[in-house]
């Protein structure tokens, strides 16, 4: 670098006035067949990297990120799992000696040793040979480990069913419905037993499904409502043929709402 | 006209040097998988840093639709999953991205390790290095409650079940969290969401220009 009395700069700043040409270095008379990194190796880096991303748009294509049903705090018996690389972790946690009165092995002394370990691993190992054979035990423990989190991974997802669970939570939109309650077919569906078991806001029960988000027609409703469908016995209509109209064109009308 | 252009930009701001830090350097033979297809091994830190731009792109495109409040949270999600061009492809992205990324960092410090490249002189681009690891898997765990899915509710409930049960600082830990000693809803999300997106890839993004800058300052380690 140059230094010291003689040097120019350009204006008040401190850039220096002298321009260094912008030619790549020589690197033929390195040891070895070194090649410069602009522009020959990131050609073949780029290369590469259109190879893997496009496999990696394939994955995306074929596979869509998954998307469970909104967060319900009320879903009873829902099993919590984590995301598969926390799953090592999450299947520590349920054996006996790491949990309830050994939790703070469990959770925080043996994550703690390993991933400190991890961490200080140029301080542990700390003798210049490099090559695996020269540091048995550093080579080994981490053996261990990885054997170990393969091993955790596999014990938490083995008894996991992935298709049941994804088909057990899809995404589905609540539907948003009106309910007119001045509407005629309101009053007869109160008048009639049909809100005992499909609820006020016929939103269904225990005992019935919701009246919402189906698609039949109103003289299928008119039918159903007469003769049952399912488990619906039949004869739960009582009233006359217009409140059965209304009825059935009410209904109609919420799920029209709803879309 | 391009040789102009940098001229007058070098000339006031002495760009050379930076750009030979960056582009002008040798590749030395050990790590060119053109000459030792071993040396694929060494491709799996630059392919870490480059799942990790597709997060940065595929993520920043997500925050368009992306509402973190839970009445909408998961809506928007589903719009973005449904209706929005493209938008099942930018989230599946970033979805299967948060994975692969994991996967190659593993890759990356395997090779780092058994070649033990961490030893003297670079115990601290090693140390810089696993910190990365602990962020990745830090921006993981938020992004993962962010859909606001069942999945991702009862998860980040059983997550800070364990972080409360740590002795001393537990509970701390869970209200900071969580927002609420108890309640796990609106300030969870705003704040795994704050995590996610602005504390966590701001030290991402630190501790990355460190693990780079210490790679072009000490070269990359010699064959074994």
């Amino acid at each position: 670098m140059h230094k010291g009395k003689g040097m120019k700069f350009v204006g008040d700043s401190r850039i220096t006035a002298e321009r260094k040409p912008n030619i790549p270095k020589d690197y033929s008379e390195y040891p070895g067949r070194t090649e410069a990194f602009w522009p020959n190796f990131l050609l073949k880096e780029w290369l590469v990297g259109a190879v893997f991303l496009v496999g990696f748009l394939c994955l995306t294509a074929a596979h869509p990120a998954p998307l469970e049903g909104i967060a319900d705090p009320t879903t009873a018996g829902y099993i919590p799992l984590p995301d598969w690389y926390f799953l090592f972790l999450y299947q520590f946690l349920k054996y006996e000696f790491a949990s309830g009165p050994y939790f703070v092995i469990g959770a925080i002394i043996a994550p703690g040793l390993a991933f400190g370990g991890l961490l200080l691993a140029p301080f542990l190992d700390n003798r210049p040979g490099r090559k695996v054979s020269q540091r048995p035990i550093a080579v080994s423990l981490m053996l261990l480990g990885m054997a170990s989190v393969f091993w955790l991974t596999y014990e938490a997802a083995e008894h996991v069913d992935w298709e049941q669970r994804a088909e057990e939570n899809t995404p589905e939109l609540p539907t948003e419905v009106e309910i007119d309650e001045d509407h005629p077919g309101y009053e007869v569906y109160q008048n009639n037993s049909c809100i005992q078991c499909h609820g006020e806001s016929l939103e269904g029960g225990a005992a019935a499904p919701p009246l919402t988000d189906i698609d039949h027609t109103v003289d299928e409703i008119k039918d159903i409502a007469q003769n049952g469908i399912g488990d619906m016995p039949p004869g739960q209509f009582e009233g006359t043929d217009e409140e059965l109209q209304q009825l059935a064109e009410f209904i109609v009308e919420v799920n029209e709402s709803g879309e | 006209m391009l040789q102009k252009l940098y001229d007058w930009v070098d000339e006031r701001v002495d760009i050379t040097p930076l750009w030979r830090d960056i582009a002008d350097h040798e590749v030395p033979e050990h790590v060119n998988p053109a000459h030792h297809f071993s040396a694929f091994v060494y491709c799996f830190g630059g392919l870490t840093f480059f799942v990790t731009v597709i997060q940065i792109l595929s993520g920043m495109f997500l925050t368009m639709y992306y509402v973190p409040d839970i009445e909408n949270a998961w809506r928007s999600v589903y719009y973005l999953q449904t209706e929005v061009a493209h938008g099942q492809i930018v989230r599946g992205m970033h979805h299967w991205g948060a994975s692969v990324v994991i996967v190659m960092l593993f890759l990356h410090t395997l090779r780092v390790f058994f070649q033990g490249a961490y030893k003297k002189p670079r115990e601290l681009n090693w140390m810089v290095g696993v910190l990365l690891f602990f962020i990745m898997l830090g921006l993981g765990l938020t992004g993962y409650l962010l859909p606001w899915d069942n999945k991702a509710y009862f998860a980040t409930q059983v997550t800070l079940e364990i972080a409360e049960k740590v002795p001393f600082i537990g509970e701390a830990t869970k209200t900071l969290m969580a927002g609420d000693p108890n309640i796990v809803g609106a300030q969870t999300l705003t704040r795994f969401f704050a995590i996610h997106v602005f504390f966590l890839p701001a030290a991402l993004f630190a501790l990355m220009a460190v693990h780079f800058i210490l790679i072009r300052k000490q070269g990359i380690s010699g064959p074994l």
